[in-house]
């Protein structure tokens, strides 16, 4: 029998605010334990949480480029659980009335992937447990951190869907500044509910949900081991059993969580400590009005505007950093393409090789912008260029002030050059003949003459052009032809 | 509204609390006599009124994304029955 896997996500997306949800401390990543509480975030008695403004404007943001309908009138309420990750003994979150829903998401290759809702809430804090004095160790600097959960309907199909929403939807929160998105920091994470039934059917089949998934490696192999565990249970009759999975990365398998861990009854009731959030129209219209251009518009306007081909535009727009450092750049006055050379080869590979992100390299457009000007006017080389570039990359160094220091500034005399060229013909009259006989390659040497002569800081427009000039001479004037 | 011991049980397991034998049945009595006053409330006519979740007519309580100083952590350990200086210690809690 064929078998089709459906599945349905739950993305939680720390929003990137200064300040926790309902209280004023940093939410800067990482510090010492317990160094960003206070009495809202470690719940202590009478505290009162406040609501943030820029986590409502970040979720607001999210769900109109979601395509979800914000909801006008929209309440807290308290998910009520024991556990020490949440000090309250409740997550503020929101059941009843979530901030955004109906959204959709177009994947690619006419694939929409619908988002059932969005809600905002707090983040728990990190426990460590420690076998051996059997304690755990609670710390509370990630509490209160602000989130927003996604909740898409069971439309996915396959891994490569799952891989293809998250992308998208990872470039998009990007985009809008919502969140940094970044995986290893766990501002971006998975819960997968995943269920498979025979190929046809429209009757979903049990599910189990797999939580807290921090790569897309990760997601992608949990969701190819648990179809298959979940095919292989039903085809040798038994059944699959409706529970809490946990992805081991390192044995590549799932495992059922304690199944006491089940009997998930939070007794949600409203939120009596946050006041309901009315959003006017006027709001709502002012947030659509400053909603920035996505990636796939970016990608439009670099073909339609500039005739990038559609492989650059995908690479420039992988990271909105790297986007908007190359439009600075041409704003500078570089040609699209060359900027877009520049950036797909020298500065992604230098990003690469220092192991960074665009947003946080320390050269500046007009430093890229300037080199590729004295590129195009003929006073340095490529491959100069190139040296130069990688001078200044990590500290935005003076390209000018590098050029002069070094005396990299290419020959465009072409005065100079014109001399430099007598003395390799008069010097190479085998390959002046060559030439002249119809063998290309000659030409390539006797280039390769002229740059040597010059330290390689010879315009090769200039070269080629005096070089051709020379030997067309040389072709008419007969008496080259019997010198030595 | 009736409260079963089994029904007791469930709650208490849910809220992390042990209740002793003995007062499990004083328990469900106690809790079956709030539960029944909802009775109460269930029996008038709500055909008209539209649900309530806040009961001041206040909305959109929001304060400025500016970061302030977080506590001092040993003023927010101090209340704690066991630290180690940096976290809270709580009995081992596993998943």
């Amino acid at each position: 029998m064929t078998w089709e896997t459906v599945i349905g996500l739950e993305t939680h997306v720390e929003l990137a605010t200064k300040t926790k949800i309902f209280c004023s401390c940093t939410t800067q990543f990482g510090g010492a334990p317990n160094t960003h509480c206070c009495p809202v975030c470690t719940g202590m008695p009478g505290a009162l949480p406040v609501l943030n403004q820029q986590v409502v404007e970040l979720a607001v943001k999210a769900g109109l480029a979601l395509n979800c309908a914000i909801t006008r009138s929209s309440r807290f309420d308290r998910k009520n659980y024991f556990y020490p990750d949440l000090p309250k003994a409740y997550q503020i979150s929101q059941l009843y009335a979530p901030i955004a829903r109906d959204g959709a998401v177009d994947i690619g290759e006419g694939k929409t992937i619908r988002i059932h809702e969005m809600h905002m809430e707090e983040d728990a804090g990190k426990l460590v447990h420690d076998p051996w004095l059997d304690q755990t160790r609670a710390d509370y600097n990630r509490c209160g951190v602000p989130l927003i959960e996604i909740v898409t309907e069971p439309d996915f199909r396959s891994a490569e869907e799952v891989i293809s929403y998250l992308e998208k939807l990872k470039e998009t929160l990007q985009y809008l500044g919502v969140s940094d998105c970044k995986m290893q920091e766990g501002s971006l994470r998975c819960d997968v509910n995943l269920s498979v039934r025979p190929m046809g059917s429209q009757e979903l089949g049990t599910r189990t949900e797999m939580k807290n998934l921090n790569s897309f490696k990760a997601i992608s192999r949990a969701i190819q081991y648990e179809a298959r565990r979940q095919i292989e249970l039903i085809e040798e009759g038994k059944r699959v059993v409706q529970e809490t999975r946990r992805w081991d990365e390192n044995k590549d398998a799932t495992y059922a969580m304690r199944s006491k861990e089940n009997a998930q009854d939070y007794r949600y009731f409203p939120e009596p400590d946050i006041p309901p959030l009315e959003l006017s129209e006027e709001y709502l219209e002012r947030l659509r009005a400053q909603q920035p251009e996505l990636a796939q518009a970016k990608r439009a306007r670099y073909q339609a505007d500039w005739g990038l081909p559609a492989y650059d535009t995908e690479m420039i727009t992988s990271q909105k950093a790297l986007a908007d450092f190359f439009e600075a750049v041409v704003a500078l006055g570089a040609a699209p393409k060359q900027a877009a050379n520049w950036i797909m080869g020298e500065v992604l590979g230098a990003l690469s090789a220092h192991g960074l992100e665009a947003r946080d390299m320390a050269l500046t457009p007009p430093t890229l912008a300037r080199l590729i000007q004295l590129v195009m006017e003929g006073r340095l080389n490529r491959n100069t260029a190139v040296k130069v570039f990688e001078a200044v990359f990590e500290t935005d160094g003076d390209v000018d002030e590098y050029v002069k220091a070094h005396g990299l500034e290419q020959v465009s005399d072409a005065g100079l050059v014109t001399q430099v060229v007598e003395q390799v013909l008069s010097a190479n009259a085998k390959s002046v003949a060559d030439y002249r006989a119809g063998k290309e390659k000659a030409f390539g040497f006797l280039v390769g003459q002229v740059m040597r002569a010059l330290k390689g800081q010879a315009s090769p427009a200039v070269v080629n052009r005096v070089l051709r000039e020379k030997l067309q001479e040389h072709i008419e004037d007969p008496a080259i032809e019997n010198s030595p | 509204m009736k409260i079963t011991e089994e029904l007791v049980d469930y709650v208490s397991e849910l809220s992390r609390l042990k209740l002793p034998e003995g007062e499990k049945a004083a328990m469900a009595a106690e809790l079956e006599q709030i539960v029944d006053y909802m009775d109460v409330l269930n029996g008038l006519d709500t055909a008209d009124v539209e649900p309530l979740s806040h009961v001041f007519p206040v909305k959109n309580v929001l304060r400025a994304d500016e970061v302030q100083p977080s506590c001092d952590r040993d003023a927010l350990l101090s209340g704690a029955p066991a630290s180690d200086g940096e976290a809270f210690l709580v009995p081992r809690a596993v998943e």
